[in-house]
């Protein structure tokens, strides 16, 4: 079946139908069954399924990730949910110190730990340095997680439901501003784990994304194109497993790459991706890799500073001028940020 | 407690109380762009706990901070400038509402993570104990951080080494839309800290004399016997948990009668104790008017304050 839905829908719809396929499936966290239903991506499934597969949990994330792994060990498929993936860290030593761990560890002893641990990232409304990470490279950088971010609402139901049934464990990172998205949605599509995708073809330049910096870059292609410069966009989707394949193909054709990752530069992803490129293209690349991301800093606060601190399509957009060696085009009628000014918060 | 001692409380009360009845004024002009997590129905805590510690002492609390941060600073200004995001706020808007702090004032730190500032105010204890000092150090939290391990192991460790770590909880019995009977798996607090080597009270947090009694009980057990003292203080959160409004309508609370709400109304029963100690009408109108006026030139000055330059935005990251 095939529906307009948002992407906040697509999660639900996901977690809905896993749920009913398997009936080891189970949803829990903080604030999963309020009437918010963590941005409305819990929606139906407490008066679908009841409260003992659809809980809240005390305050208490580190306990909450280990009996997680504890119920996969046990049979179960716990999907755990994070409001913020800033909260998930205080489960860092489960998440990294046994479940990334734990197989190999045991020699393989232990077979399956499907665990999904979902986690809103992102910008809202002036959240700080505390409600905005994104930690994507921070996550891949352990041998033995799978990490996810979808970027429309066909990804997020395909590849939620990909995850719960993957066998292993899965970190699902789900941008707070993407849950508004509206797009079609075929139930029958399946997206398997470990493929990019290319959202948007072109010949001059590839634009490598993560998570939100797809939007802007389609912004920025748009921009572009009114110069004739046709930008090419692969969504990353999959962390790890990274299908540089997909990636270094585009590379090779254009010849000119921008890596956008929704996180800091420095250490991060990007830094993984221009690598992998660099190696992969070197002999295609007319330049060297650009990296745009996150300013060196914590999350400001306020909106000027904030908007200082994310890059936007303009900032691909003069990148991309810098690499194709063009002068700035005239953005003065333009409008940036323009999600900042519809987003209402609080959260 | 006499009349003028009261009068100065009630200043210092009504002066929160006002902020935030502002700042639901103001919230949907899109001016303030942060999360703001209101305190309303709480405010007696912060300002009876303030009043009983030893003005030097170092404090650390949570994002529902404006109680704290205003009876602790009394920096009207930096509150309004921060939450505008103006280069006035005294984090120069990279705080926002959930990380006020004011360290030279004794407001070291915030967070907007559940339960972190309890170690970190354990350790400026312990680094007092170290200086051969042992002075009070004050953390407040909600009920739900006590669900986090590092409540109980911060506890533990300050009833080990007998520090004068003041924990205050601040129990309004819901974390976001959580009632505390679907997160606490024992008999209530004050019996589950009973097992340690700390000093322990209760009161009711609405009612500003109760707390600060309680208050200055605990500080007064904790500098006999040095020992942490942790301080159970009910209250009644009138408002959503992030944001302006009343949330009654989505029912997973139910509103209650008029009277119980002036009975959970610290502001209100404080004026009730005011009269009784023979405080006049006019000389609390006096003090309110007064508050009023501050607090409005305050927000006039926060709205006209410049953003900070862009270059701010690469500061503070290393000394
Ligand atoms: C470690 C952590 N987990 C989850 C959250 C999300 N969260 C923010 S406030 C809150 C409820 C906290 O309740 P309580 O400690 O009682 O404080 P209150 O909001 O009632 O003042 C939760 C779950 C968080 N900020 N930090
Ligand atoms: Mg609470």
């Amino acid at each position: 079946m095939k529906r307009n839905i948002q992407f906040r829908e697509a999660l639900s719809s996901a977690l809905a139908d896993e749920m009913t396929a398997d009936p080891s499936v189970f949803v829990f966290g903080l604030d999963v069954p309020d009437h918010k239903r963590i941005f409305g991506s819990t929606a139906g499934l407490l008066e679908k399924f009841g409260p003992e597969r659809v809980f809240d949990t005390p305050l208490s994330e580190d306990a909450m990730t280990g009996a997680a792994l504890g119920a996969a060990l046990a049979g179960l498929r716990p999907v755990h949910v994070h409001i913020r993936v800033d909260f998930a860290l205080l489960g860092m030593n489960q998440i990294i110190n046994m479940i990334s761990n734990l197989r190999y560890m045991t020699g393989g002893q232990i077979g399956k730990l499907p665990i999904v641990i979902r986690a809103v990232i992102g910008r809202g409304w002036g959240q700080s340095a505390q409600h905005s990470k994104s930690l994507q490279g921070m996550f891949a950088h352990f041998p033995g997680l799978k990490v996810v971010m979808p970027s429309s609402p066909q990804d997020a139901y395909s590849l939620l439901r990909a995850s719960i049934r993957d066998d292993n464990p899965v970190i699902f990172l789900e941008h707070r501003w993407l849950y508004d998205v509206v797009g079609e949605v075929d139930d029958a599509h399946a997206v398997p784990l470990g493929l990019a995708n290319v959202r948007r073809h072109g010949k001059d330049i590839t634009l490598v994304c993560t998570s939100w910096m797809n939007v802007e870059a389609h912004k920025a292609a748009d921009l572009l194109a009114r110069r004739g410069v046709e930008a090419e966009i692969v969504d990353v989707r999959s962390i790890a497993p990274l299908d540089a394949a997909t990636i270094l193909k585009s590379v090779r054709r254009t010849g000119r790459c921008i890596v956008a990752d929704y996180d800091w530069s420095f250490c991060g992803f990007a830094a993984e991706l221009a690598a992998q490129i660099h190696h992969g293209c070197f002999k295609e690349l007319k330049a060297p890799v650009e990296r745009v991301g996150f300013a060196h800093t914590p999350c400001p606060t306020t909106r000027p500073l904030e908007n200082l601190f994310y890059p936007s399509a303009k900032t691909l957009v003069r990148a991309a001028e810098r690499l194709l060696g063009l002068d700035e085009m005239d953005l003065s009628q333009e409008k940036f940020y323009t999600y900042e000014v519809n987003f209402k918060g609080p959260f | 407690m006499d009349k003028a001692e009261a009068l100065g409380l009630y200043q210092k009360l009504y002066l929160v109380r006002r902020c935030e009845e502002k700042i639901r004024e103001e919230y949907f002009k899109d001016e303030m762009k942060t999360p703001v997590h209101l305190g309303i129905g709480g405010e007696a805590i912060s300002v009876g706990v303030v009043q009983a510690l030893p003005p030097a002492a170092l404090t650390f609390g949570t994002y529902r901070n404006h109680a704290l941060y205003l009876a602790k600073t009394d920096d009207v200004e930096g509150f309004f400038g921060e939450l505008y995001g103006r280069a006035s706020g005294r984090c120069k808007g990279k705080a926002g509402s959930m990380h006020l702090c004011y360290p030279e004032r004794g407001l070291v730190a915030t967070s907007a993570v559940v339960g972190t500032t309890i170690p970190v105010a354990l350790g400026a204890a312990m680094a007092s104990r170290y200086r051969g000092r042992n002075e009070v150090v004050a953390a407040f939290f909600g009920d739900g951080a006590t669900e986090e391990g590092t409540f109980w192991e911060s506890l533990n460790y300050a009833s080990l080494r007998g520090l004068r770590l003041l924990l205050i909880c601040e129990d309004n019995e819901l974390a976001i839309h959580t009632h505390v009977n679907d997160r606490q798996g024992h008999e209530g607090l004050l019996s589950a800290v009973s097992g340690f080597r700390c000093h322990a009270e209760r009161a009711d947090g609405s009612d500003l004399p109760a707390v600060l009694e309680a208050a200055r009980g605990i500080l007064r057990k904790m500098e006999k016997d040095p020992r942490p003292g942790f301080l159970h203080l009910s209250y009644y959160r009138f408002l959503e948990h992030v944001g302006p409004l009343e949330d009654f309508k989505f029912a997973y609370r139910k509103k209650p009668e008029e009277k119980e709400l002036q009975r959970r109304d610290p502001v209100h029963r404080f004026e009730q104790t005011l009269a009784a100690l023979g405080a006049r009408a006019e000389e609390i109108a006096n003090v309110r008017s007064k508050v009023d006026e501050r607090v409005l030139k305050e927000v006039a000055a926060a709205q006209k304050a410049p953003f900070p330059e862009p270059s701010e935005l690469m500061t503070d990251v290393f000394v």
